[in-house]
């Protein structure tokens, strides 16, 4: 078994808002290994964003443990939080959140430009099949181009980790595969531990492993017995 | 309350940073508004009133001598209500704490009934009882410098004699409210102040029982003031009449009429620029909201709202920030034009204070506020009420950027994208880039349109005390006097050196304009008073002609070669033309000046002086002070020094109260102007920023892209905020200058530098209240939604 990237133990995170509690992870003990591609399933509420913004650095846990490689992400003040965004994680949202005011390429260099080894920027675009648009604003590019721009923005760094939180959510089917078949290819050229939440059961299979979440808690977590690539699914 | 009264007060609510922003250079506008016009009218007003209730005569003449039989003759000129004659001298005073030697105008009272004309306002005590020779009223003001009780007395040199007074009242005067001495630049009370004697008395003091020296007039409604002096000066020839004058040339009435002016200059500058800048905001604020709340607006139409309903709730948003600032403006300005009204009422002295509200100005206030309020929400709502509900309820098309340099050069000047959001995003938006930058502009150019007055009045001071004036006294005789009074003055202990002068009255002519000045005889040689050339240079006399200041010369429309009248108010009255040969450059009054023999030839006279200007050795100034408060000759000496001293004092004071306010009022600008800016450029980049904070931005990384912002636009507005402020400096010279005093425009580079760092000071005040905002952003809310 290679290295092992996430590690969480009995994470739990309870929001507070006035007199109500919500508890949104209750108890998820995980682990993924280098180089993995694992997705995500379940319903909304389910706890699977909580648990990547919390894996990401992007929020704390209540209580329980959440290490990356040999770190344990709930010591890390804020300012090392950043850091570590920086440096090891890369980030595909449902809604791209790219700058509007910034090229495709300019949007990457973003990334390039506080980055401790990252890629060119072009290299990036052409990974995800960009090479040809990337001088356009994302108001002249269609959500799926979009959507890879950010996937070689998020890439662009080398991060040891891709976190995909609804990549094709706001995709169609066609579109939505050619931004799956570029997150497949980066985690197989750069070996990024990659974790894809989705609600969309289809692309369970171009997984090395599925885990359901249900009601803040790992509901299974099953290997995929045979993978496939991802141009031979549609939803 | 109807549903969109309360959405629209709890948009208020929400955005109160904002509006109150808004609503404070609002408040600033209608303030200096109501400060500006109330303080105008009150101090018009209370100056009316008191002339009206102490009877402020119309027209004044001094001569040399009349009999008291002719006051009849000058009531019965037509138009004239009453007349009153008087003796009014100007005396050597000895006081015991005041080391220099003072002067006072002695005023007679009649002694048998009561004055006619400039009643006396008492404040303490009772007038000196009739035949009392030694019994005076002195002005409060003087006697409270002196600290003057009842039953004070001091010393006096009446036409050569001394005597001793006393002190049996204090009074004030609707002719002396701005009781200058001759050579004043403001009001020196401890050593310059007017006496009150009865006529008796003083008549016998200078040999003039039965006869005046001086009449004041007081004209019936609608009666023509000039026909009145030329009669009154035809009946006054006889008798050395000095040309008799209106309130125009009235000392104390022409400083106040200058002090109103500068008042009313004020008043017009300020209030607009405040207002278009509230404007702008308004816009700016509500363009924003108004896309955050399209979908809304869509809904509402939807559901039945007329478009011009909804566009009313959205200028009922600017209205209610108007409707605040109009209160916060109301009181600021009531309060300040109160405290200003006062503080000029002390200054003056006046017995009384009319603060006048008139309603009218606040519904001016309120009505140009609301009015510019409206103005900059126009647009945006006319926007509301054309937008179709069904575009409305659907996203706004995404913002379109463009490249405006090709990408190598990016590439090749390695300019960080963060740098180029920056300038993408400013590019983006012209109109409110361009506008806000005019925005700070405004508060910069506020700043140095008001800073720059006390360096331009260093810079008076400097050329007309350092350079043209540059004796530290004159001496000025009570009656011409021939050469041998030069040598005597020079003779006195610690003299250095001494300059003799002639000061004669005249009236001047250019085709149809006339005024009435004093032309001044200096040596051609004069080294200590001087005359300067138009780069204030120091320039020889012309031996001939005559040399006008650049003022004078620019009301009389008088140019060197012309050919100028003057009529002489002395002697034999003559009328004599004289060639202008030189342009005088000089900052203080309407002058004209002659080489000194030639006015005497003029005069038709010989080596006479009117008095001696002197430069003395100040480590031996008692032991001349003493001399010359004994001195027979002289009816009053000029300490510029002192003058100046007390000048800048008064300035010092002044200095503190309109910094502040400038300040205060510049600051307001350049906060509402960027912090507006900032939030609304927050709303709209909070995503983007959030997003590079999860990218793995430091805090600080992201708030810099902001903060790069508005530092190009406070730093693109500097120096179209200094060309502005040169502009409003400029247009408050114009609105100054008055015949009594010009105030040279020079703009230290230091006012720029003040100005600059008021204005970056308290934009990057408001950039680190946003700051705040951006370090709090919530980065997971912006992955979950879609703009």
């Amino acid at each position: 078994m290679s290295q092992t990237v996430f590690r969480t133990r009995d994470l739990t995170k309870v929001y507070v808002t006035g007199a109500i509690e919500v508890h949104a992870l209750r108890g998820v003990d995980f682990e993924a290994a280098a180089g993995e591609f694992v997705v995500l399933l379940g319903p909304s509420g389910s706890g699977k964003s909580t648990f990547l913004n919390i894996i990401g650095g992007l929020d704390r846990a209540t209580s329980g443990e959440a290490w990356f490689t040999d770190h344990e992400l709930s010591r890390f003040s804020d300012r090392e939080l950043t850091l570590y965004r920086r440096d090891h994680v890369g980030f595909v949202f449902q809604f791209y959140n790219l700058v509007p005011s910034l090229t495709a390429r300019e949007n990457v260099a973003l990334v390039t430009e506080i980055a401790r080894d990252p890629m060119r920027p072009e290299e990036a675009l052409a990974i995800v099949g960009l090479k040809e648009r990337m001088d356009h604003f994302p108001a002249q590019l269609s959500g799926g181009e979009q959507q890879r721009v950010a996937i070689a923005r998020a890439i662009a760094k080398r991060p040891q980790v891709l976190l995909c939180d609804e990549p094709t959510g706001a995709l169609d089917s066609r579109t939505g595969v050619l931004v799956l078949e570029a997150l497949t290819q980066v985690n197989e050229q750069l070996g990024a531990t990659t974790l894809i939440i989705t609600h969309n059961v289809a692309i369970q299979d171009i997984a090395h492993r599925v885990v359901h979440f249900g009601n803040g808690r790992i509901v299974s977590s099953n290997l995929v017995a045979e993978r496939k690539p991802a141009s031979s699914i549609s939803w | 309350m109807s549903a969109l009264h309360i959405k629209l007060l709890r948009d208020l609510v929400r955005l109160w940073p904002q509006a109150l922003a808004i609503a404070f250079v609002l408040a600033a506008g209608a303030a200096t508004l109501i400060l500006g016009i109330g303080a105008y009218q009150s101090l018009s007003e209370t100056r009316a009133a008191y002339y009206e209730r102490n009877r402020f005569a119309d027209v004044f003449a001094d001569l040399t001598r009349a009999p008291k039989i002719i006051e009849d003759e000058i009531a019965r000129i037509p138009g004239v209500a009453s007349a009153e004659t008087r003796i009014a001298k100007i005396a050597l005073l000895d006081l015991p704490a005041v080391a220099e030697p003072a002067s006072a105008m002695f005023v007679s009272i009649p002694d048998l009934h009561e004055q006619k004309l400039d009643l006396l306002y008492m404040r303490s005590g009772r007038l000196p009882l009739p035949g009392d020779e030694n019994e005076v009223v002195v002005s409060e003001p003087f006697a409270k410098a002196n600290h003057f009780t009842i039953g004070s007395t001091f010393e006096a040199i009446l036409n050569g004699r001394k005597r001793t007074l006393r002190v049996t009242g204090t009074a004030l005067s609707p002719e002396f409210i701005y009781s200058l001495g001759p050579y004043g630049l403001i009001p020196d009370d401890r050593r310059y102040g007017i006496v009150w004697m009865r006529e008796k008395a003083l008549a016998a003091a200078y040999d003039l029982t039965g006869a005046f020296s001086s009449v004041t007039l007081k004209l019936t409604r609608g009666a023509s003031e000039a026909a009145a002096i030329e009669r009154l000066d035809g009946i006054l020839a006889r008798y050395g009449g000095l040309g008799a004058h209106g309130r125009r040339d009235q000392t104390s009435h022409a400083f106040l009429d200058a002090e109103l002016q500068q008042l009313k200059a004020m008043s017009r500058i300020l209030p607009p620029v405040f207002l278009l800048v509230a404007a702008f905001l308004v816009n700016m604020t509500l363009s924003r909201l108004i896309l955050l709340e399209r979908e809304q607006i869509g809904l509402l139409k939807a559901l039945g709202y007329s478009g011009l309903a909804v566009g009313w709730h959205y200028l009922e948003f600017a209205l209610a920030i108007a409707v605040v600032g109009i209160a916060i403006g109301i009181g600021a300005g009531t309060w300040l034009g109160f405290g200003m009204t006062k503080l000029y009422a002390e200054f003056y002295h006046f017995p009384f204070l009319v603060f006048r509200t008139d309603p009218a100005i606040y519904v001016i206030a309120g009505g140009v506020t609301l009015a510019a309020a409206a103005a900059g929400a126009v647009r945006a709502v006319r926007d509301v009420v054309a937008l179709p509900p069904a575009v409305a309820m659907s996203p706004p098309a995404p913002a379109v950027y463009r490249r405006l340099l090709p990408e190598a050069f990016y590439a090749f000047l390695a300019i960080p994208q963060s740098l180029v959001m920056v300038t993408r995003h400013l590019m983006r938006w012209p109109v409110r880039t361009v506008s806000s930058i005019l925005g700070i502009a405004l508060a910069v150019s506020v700043l140095v349109g008001s800073l720059w007055a006390f360096g331009s009045t260093e810079f008076m001071i400097d050329v007309t005390y350092n350079r043209a004036e540059r004796q530290n006294a004159t001496i000025s005789f009570v009656r011409e006097r021939s050469m041998p009074a030069y040598y005597d003055a020079l003779s006195l202990p610690g003299v250095l050196t001494a300059e003799p002068y002639r000061s004669v009255p005249v009236r001047i002519y250019h085709g149809p304009i006339e005024r009435r000045i004093a032309i001044s005889g200096k040596p051609a040689s004069a080294d200590l008073s001087r005359v300067l050339g138009a780069d204030l240079m120091p320039v020889r006399m012309p031996e001939t002609g005559i040399a006008l200041s650049d003022a004078l010369a620019k009301i009389l429309k008088a140019k060197v070669g012309d050919m100028v009248e003057v009529e002489i108010l002395e002697r034999d009255r003559r009328r004599a033309t004289l060639p202008v040969t030189g342009i005088i450059e000089g900052y203080l009054g309407l002058n004209a000046y002659m080489n000194l023999p030639a006015l005497n030839r003029l005069m038709r006279e010989g080596a006479v002086i009117s008095g001696v200007n002197l430069l003395y050795d100040t480590g031996r100034q008692d032991e001349l002070f003493k001399r010359l408060k004994a001195t027979p000759v002289a009816n009053f000496i000029a300490l510029q020094r002192t003058t100046l001293t007390n000048f800048r004092d008064t300035l010092q004071q002044n200095l503190l109260i309109m910094i502040t306010v400038y300040v205060s009022l510049g600051m307001i600008i350049a906060f509402g102007v960027v912090y507006n800016f900032a939030r609304i450029s927050l709303s709209e980049q909070g995503r983007e920023l959030a997003s590079l904070r999860v990218l793995g931005f430091h805090k600080s990384e992201v708030s810099a892209i902001l903060l790069s912002e508005l530092a190009v636009l406070t730093i693109a507005a500097q120096p179209l905020g200094w060309a502005i402020g040169h502009l409003f400096a400029w247009a408050m010279v114009q609105g100054f200058n008055s015949e009594l005093y010009r105030v040279p425009l020079v703009v230290e580079r230091s006012v720029y530098a003040w100005a600059s760092v008021i204005v970056l000071g308290s934009a990057l005040i408001s950039g680190l209240i946003v700051r705040r905002r951006i370090d709090r952003l919530d980065l997971i809310e912006v992955l979950k939604t879609r703009e």
